[in-house]
């Protein structure tokens, strides 16, 4: 490699909530992501650096972080896309605590998606005739649009509404949730729409979009939230939620 | 659903139901003002218009209302997302400034359309 | 936990959304001087004209105009939150959000052009 060959100003956050910005110069290369220059900082220059990947091909979401301010998955980011004056910062994902330099805490993360009992419930086993979904069926279509979700968090650090209501649930338990409601198989659809309503749930999105702005999978939490949106409040009117006495 | 989720849900249909019929009021209101201002706005055009008449008291009467309704529940979400308000100081205040729009709404409704002295 | 700053709102769905919030805020705050100005009636049309008089001034002039520009942004604005609620999603209807604008300044200009005849 020539003495002259391009440089990268890399800014990486190092540290926890207390912390700062350490500078690494990195070779700058063609068809180069920035994937490349963290791991080329953490083999190459210093390898107290703590960061996630895993797949590096745009599967797993593990290596989602904010480079530049926005966050996206590292691995699917060309530097050429991102790099304006050969610079780049790198920090952590927001609206989640962090554990170390460019980790962060995905607990609270799932622990959301549990609240919203993002996760399906059915009422067959295998000696039971299996559930014949018709695919073409509007419910279908519904889900379909957003169950590719990995769970990378991409959009909880994106949106806002999350740092400003720690109670809210956020976009990506909001849109599985939807695509539970849609399911129907599953058989929590009441409670769930209980799990969902409310200032920590849908109803607190101000369709700010950055959840379906920043999406690496270009799915639409936006379209699932107005889904749960208009399903709470149908229920709510109808009678259907079970209202409780007091503060449990 | 605890009470408390109960009253969130209506705010936001509140929110929803009376922006939808005053964007029929927002619309007959430009319309008017547009009309209006032209060779300025005095007191005597705006009386002559309003004075005595049912039909600008229903309509300005249930625009203030909705707007009363509207503002003050989008206000309390101001209050917690960028104020940092707690959820019970932010619905104190909206609902004061509701009820400050309700009065001083209605009050001047009816100083345009009943109660203004020659 | 660190919070993103403003690189992270760059797009346009956002800006949408601090415009309505906004306009809305400073509408709100309008309104009871608006109220309390009509109420002036109570006290005889003078009292009333009076008011009116004082807002000839180039500030008021331009304070309406802002204040029509608020409210057409609003509403408009309000309906396409009401299309994306309401309405088969269809994207986050961002040919709205231009002819929103466009609507709320040709409105607007409409209703300085005639404020000075």
């Amino acid at each position: 490699m020539s003495a002259s060959a391009p440089m990268l100003r890399v800014e990486v956050w190092r540290g926890g909530e207390e912390g700062r910005f350490q500078t690494y110069e990195v070779p700058r290369r063609t068809s180069q992501t920035v994937l490349d220059v963290v791991t080329y900082i953490q083999q190459t220059l210093d390898s107290t650096l703590s960061y996630r990947y895993a797949c590096r091909v745009g599967m797993c979401g593990s290596c989602a972080m904010r480079v530049n301010g926005v966050a996206r998955w590292t691995c699917r980011t060309h530097v050429t896309r991102v790099a304006d004056d050969d610079r780049l910062q790198l920090a952590p994902l927001a609206n989640l605590p962090i554990v170390k330099d460019l980790v962060t805490d995905m607990a609270e993360f799932f622990n959301k998606n549990d609240r919203a009992l993002g996760r399906f419930r059915g009422n067959r086993s295998r000696h039971e005739r299996m559930a014949q979904v018709r695919p073409d069926s509007p419910a279908r279509r519904e889900a379909d649009a957003g169950i590719e979700c990995i769970g990378c968090a991409v959009c909880y650090s994106s949106c806002d509404v999350v740092a400003w209501r720690p109670d809210f649930l956020g976009p990506a338990a909001l849109n599985r949730a939807w695509t539970l409601v849609n399911d129907e198989r599953d058989i929590e659809r009441a409670p769930r729409l209980v799990a969902v309503a409310g200032d920590g749930g849908c109803h607190a999105c101000h369709t700010q979009g950055s959840c379906t702005v920043r999406c690496p999978k270009h799915l639409t939490p936006t379209a699932s939230i107005a889904g749960l949106k208009r399903v709470t409040a149908r229920a709510l009117l109808r009678g259907e939620m079970p209202t409780t006495e007091g503060n449990s | 659903m605890k009470p408390q989720v109960v009253q969130q849900v209506r705010r936001w249909y509140w929110q929803r139901i009376t922006a939808m019929i005053m964007t029929l009021f927002v619309l007959v209101h430009l319309v008017l003002m547009i009309h209006a201002i032209k060779g300025g706005l005095s007191a005597g055009e705006i009386l002559a218009r309003t004075q005595g008449s049912v039909l600008w008291a229903l309509f300005y009467g249930l625009f203030v209302v909705l707007v009363s309704v509207h503002a003050s529940i989008g206000l309390g979400n101001i209050l917690v997302e960028w104020a940092r308000l707690p959820q019970g100081s932010a619905r104190l205040i909206s609902n004061l400034v509701a009820l400050a729009l309700l009065v001083l709404g209605l009050r001047a409704v009816w100083a345009v359309t009943c109660g203004s002295m020659p | 936990m660190k919070i993103n700053d403003a690189r992270s709102r760059h797009h346009a769905i956002w800006w949408t959304f601090v415009v309505h919030r906004v306009s809305g805020l400073l509408l709100t705050v309008f309104l009871p001087i608006h109220f309390w100005t009509l109420g002036l009636a109570l006290q005889g049309e003078s009292a009333l004209d009076r008011a009116l008089a004082w807002y000839e001034a180039p500030v008021f002039r331009w304070g309406e105009w802002l204040l029509v520009l608020l409210l057409t942004v609003h509403a408009l604005g309000g309906i396409r939150l009401l299309l994306i609620e309401f309405r088969p999603w269809r994207g986050l209807r961002r040919g709205w959000i231009v002819a929103g604008g466009i609507i709320a300044l040709a409105t607007s200009l409409l209703f300085l052009n005639a404020s000075w005849k």
